[in-house]
């Protein structure tokens, strides 16, 4: 099952709460979505940790419903 | 570490200046995620490795818990774990993957 995107956005958010979140539908089919995520809480983590946070808030669906998450990070 | 395929990727990861474990070959890779990866590291000129995670289910698994990192592609360069193609595309993007290519006099693809 596809995620909706506001669902992804609100378990970013819910993770971290001063998460700045866009998403965009890809495709238009509500499975392929780019992410880009900015936040304080990132400033000192590497790129790698920052993409690390945010697979941890999406709890265990990264990788498995959503394959097709293209992410960025920034710290805010 | 006891875990037979986390063995089996310490031991790719150390043999290989740059290995890229993906879904597919560099030729044919499976995924578009995978074939971004191949694009750019082909795009560097760089010479590499591939693991085609998708011929063997223990390195599948084993390398998303090795990297804490739930998606493939994943490159490692001397050891180092990089990232996924998203990552790969913000640091080449950067000129940073050709930097680092240069500092660690990583060995070009043979023409």
């Amino acid at each position: 099952m596809p995620m909706a995107s506001d669902d992804i956005k609100n378990m970013i958010i819910a993770a971290i709460p001063d998460a700045d979140v866009t998403i965009t539908d890809l495709a238009g089919d509500g499975d392929h979505y780019a992410a880009h995520v900015v936040s304080a809480s990132f400033a000192g983590m590497n790129r790698i940790k920052q993409h690390q946070a945010v697979y941890a808030a999406l709890g265990g669906r990264m990788g498995g419903e959503l394959h097709a998450l293209q992410l960025t990070t920034a710290a805010a | 570490m006891t875990n037979p395929a986390h063995e089996r990727i310490e031991k790719l990861v150390n043999a290989n200046d740059v290995v890229l474990f993906m879904k597919g070959t560099a030729l044919f890779p499976q995924c578009g995620f995978s074939s971004r990866a191949i694009a750019i590291l082909d795009h560097l000129g760089l010479a590499y490795e591939t693991v085609d995670v998708l011929q063997d289910m223990e390195i599948r698994q084993g390398i998303k818990e090795f990297s804490d990192w739930p998606t493939i592609p994943q490159l490692y360069i001397k050891g180092e774990f990089l990232g996924g193609s998203d990552i790969m595309m913000e640091m080449f993007e950067a000129g940073e993957l050709q930097s680092m290519a240069d500092e660690k006099s990583l060995k070009k693809a043979e023409a």
